[in-house]
């Protein structure tokens, strides 16, 4: 199953809301500021291709299936693990920050070929050709959408397909938000049955079995080799009106990429049916690692796969080390740019007014639909830039905000004491402006940090590591020890970072302001 | 007798307010000028104009003999020592930096601060070892005597005092008067004095001059305020602040 698709969807709508604002200049303010983790981090790749898959089971088992494929025959591959949403790899494929990725020729036609009618495989890979984007046959299943119910109450009921459900207009449904909202999601799904349940609750799609299973909704959506339908005892209700369109699992690839590591993807064309999928997608969330389910594949079990040898605490290390790079970088920027932006806005008039409004506008922008709005821009793409230029823009309201009051409340009669001795104004705002509004302008730093480390844990979401690496495979996994492994250490980290800001606090407001 | 400063048609509003009429007015070198006047007369509008903490919008201020413009303003500040009633010290910075903060930022020796700072300190009476306190850890007129140092750290040919001691309880006022008035003649010092009390204008003045809403009403010797009154409101505002003494 696929809940991020929903949220790629929702993005885009987020992104068109956002370009109504001024912000014709935000990719030349972006790209400058950019430059100094650009130097900093090397984030490009020693490997020759780069494996992408969605945040979800599924993709990241067959990611690592592609990467063992190409490994194995001498290719040097890595794998981006839950990147995020369709929009997202995509874009990253076109922009060559991935090289193929895992998807499903119904997302292809609808999402990214934006097609209202049936496309044919052919036809399907013509369209992509032409943005030179190459297509493996299907993979050998059809991962699509049903609607689940309890085995039992199907029986109770004598509910076999879609069409029986006319007859119970009382059923409660839970479906994704994903669902509710695709061209080929619920609205019309009613319509070719003629459905006319009206008890229709969104949920997402993990808690959505909870829900099922305890009873509290009757019917679910669901994808046709989502291990929960075995896990769980549901029964798959028939299609009988063939109103989903085929999912068929294929590889996307960019056409440039080396025509031997093409090759190998091909050769993963027909081997993986349905009963195999979801006996892979069962295992990767049975020993909650995904890495598993890949192993199950080659058929090498008995090993044990890398991801084991990785020693919880070197791996915690390896996450927290990135989470602090990630904040790190993104506070300095903000300190560097804030400072001076808040020095500004602290004169008022119009440029203090648009400042202090692209700071908050930036702060409303939901944190994944600014990463899907800066991972198309040039020089972005999928990588820790991006990431640290995100968290950049959400550390940067509480600095400029916090110099501007911290400036704006400085007493008249001082600012006219440092005019009056003859200052020159550089000299007012180091010697006096600045030290006097240092409680305010720290404390701003401080709630940007904290702040800073909570939303670095959404950088995994384009690859880019941290913390947020466990909760989200958590997430997928539903597993809530692998998202209190990500959880905890963050929380953690951002009581240190404040504990500490207590201490610069004592260092660096100046000792008069302290009495 | 020479002018240090020059008035020339100085006029200042705000919005439709005008806080003072076109003004003309001469402030002697080596005198103690007093600026006098009920709240909100333009006295230290007066006073804001000579430093340029308010622009004038018309009319000229001459100083030594040149006028001011914003091309030489930050360098005449540097002439020009500036005391208000709350001291205006910088909390952030303890007593000695902020008297030492002008010099150092023109690059004074170390040596040269120094002495002048310990000079400063026996002159205003400021013992040497409160310098290292904080203007929170000081009285109020410890802080006046503090921000009177800093006023008079480049030793400025003009000193204008804002009710420097407006703000103190009477003992210390009178003992910060007194002092006061020993520096000034010590020193041969240009100042221009702006209080709202009559008993300390007479106790300063070498000249006062009697403000009312925007205007200059009269400008003189005490004598000649009382025994040679310009205009009605002269002696009403004479009469008053006597009728409060007398009390």
């Amino acid at each position: 199953m696929n809940p991020i698709r929903k949220t790629a969807k929702q993005e885009r709508f987020e992104s068109k809301q956002f370009r109504r604002f001024p912000v014709s200049w935000l990719p030349d303010f972006l790209l400058i500021l950019s430059c100094v983790p650009a130097l900093l981090v090397n984030s490009s790749s020693a490997a020759d291709v780069v494996i992408g898959s969605k945040k979800f089971t599924e993709s990241y088992v067959l990611g690592e299936i592609a990467k063992r494929t190409l490994t194995d025959v001498g290719i040097p591959a890595e794998h981006r693990q839950g990147m995020g949403g369709t929009i997202i790899l995509w874009e990253a494929l076109q922009g060559g920050q991935i090289d193929a990725y895992p998807e499903y020729t119904g997302t292809i036609a609808t999402e990214i070929l934006k097609s209202d009618s049936t496309l044919s495989l052919d036809q399907i890979r013509d369209s992509l050709e032409k943005v030179g984007v190459g297509m493996t046959a299907p993979l050998g299943f059809n991962n699509t959408y049903a609607l689940v119910m309890r085995r039992s109450e199907a029986q109770r009921l004598g509910i076999r397909t879609i069409s029986d459900l006319q007859r119970y207009p009382e059923l409660k449904f839970g479906l994704t938000h994903e669902f509710l909202e695709r061209q080929d999601g619920w609205r019309p799904l009613r319509q070719r049955y003629g459905l006319r349940q009206q008890n229709i609750v969104g949920i997402d799609h993990a808690l959505g079995y909870g829900a099922l299973v305890n009873g509290s909704i009757a019917v679910k959506d669901a994808y046709s080799t989502d291990a929960k339908i075995e896990q769980n005892d549901l029964f798959v209700l028939e299609d009988d009106l063939h109103f989903f369109p085929k999912y068929e699992a294929v590889f996307l690839f960019r056409s440039s990429t080396r025509a031997d590591a093409i090759a190998a993807l091909q050769r993963l064309e027909g081997t993986l049916d349905e009963t195999r999928m979801i006996r892979l997608n069962a295992e990767a969330e049975r020993t909650k690692n995904y890495a598993r389910g890949a192993d199950l594949y080659f058929e090498r079990s008995a090993r044990p796969p890398n991801s084991l040898n990785d020693s919880f605490p070197s791996k915690l290390s390896r996450w927290t080390l990135r989470h602090l790079q990630l904040a790190g970088f993104s506070l300095l920027l903000s300190i560097i740019v804030g400072i001076p932006l808040g020095i500004v806005a602290s004169r008022g008039g119009a440029v203090g007014h648009v400042i202090l409004g692209f700071a908050g506008v930036v702060q409303t922008i939901p944190s994944l639909a600014l990463l899907a709005l800066l991972v198309p821009l040039p020089f972005f793409g999928i990588s820790i830039r991006t990431a640290i230029a995100a968290l950049f823009l959400y550390g940067l309201l509480p600095i400029v905000r916090n110099t501007a009051t911290g400036l704006q409340d400085i007493p008249r009669s001082l600012r006219e004491s440092a005019v009056a001795l003859g200052l020159s104004p550089i000299a007012r705002l180091w010697e006096v402006y600045l030290p006097m509004a240092s409680r305010s302008i720290l404390s701003g730093i401080k709630t940007s940090a904290v702040i800073n480390i909570g939303t670095a844990t959404l950088a995994a979401l384009i690859g880019a590591g941290g913390l947020g690496e466990p909760i989200i495979s958590g997430l997928s996994l539903n597993d809530h020890v692998t998202i209190l492994e990500g959880a905890i250490p963050a929380a953690v980290l951002a009581l240190l970072v404040q504990w500490c800001f207590d201490l610069f606090d004592r260092v660096l407001i100046p000792k008069g302001l302290r009495l | 007798m020479s002018a240090l400063v020059k008035f020339e048609d100085v006029c200042k509003r705000y919005g439709d307010a005008i806080a003072l009429y076109p003004t003309n007015l001469s402030v002697e070198s080596g005198k103690t000028t007093v600026l006098i006047g009920p709240s909100g007369c333009g006295k230290s509008t007066l006073l804001r104009l000579i430093i340029r903490l308010i622009e004038p919008d018309s009319g000229s201020i001459e100083f030594d003999g040149k006028p001011v413009t914003p091309d030489n303003i930050n360098a005449l500040r540097r002439r020009i020592g500036y005391v208000i009633q709350e001291g205006g010290l910088f909390p952030h910075l303890t007593a000695r930096a902020n008297v030492l903060l002008m010099a150092r930022h023109i690059g004074k020796s170390e040596e040269e601060t120094h002495n002048r700072l310990l000079e400063l300190s026996e002159l205003t009476r400021f013992s040497e070892k409160l310098l290292p306190r904080y203007p929170v850890e000081l009285s109020g007129g410890q802080r006046q005597r503090v921000s009177l140092m800093r006023a008079l750290m480049l030793s400025p040919e003009l000193l204008l005092l804002d009710e420097p001691l407006g703000a103190l309880d009477p003992l210390v006022r009178a003992s910060l008067q007194k002092d006061l008035k020993e520096i000034f003649t010590r020193l041969g010092q240009t100042v221009l004095f702006v209080t709202h009390d009559l008993a300390e204008a007479i106790y300063f003045a070498d000249a006062i001059v009697l403000m009312n809403e925007g205007l200059i009403v009269q400008k003189g010797s005490i004598t000649d305020l009382r025994e040679r009154a310009a205009d009605p409101f002269v002696s009403e505002f004479i009469n008053a602040q006597r009728g409060i003494a007398s009390v």
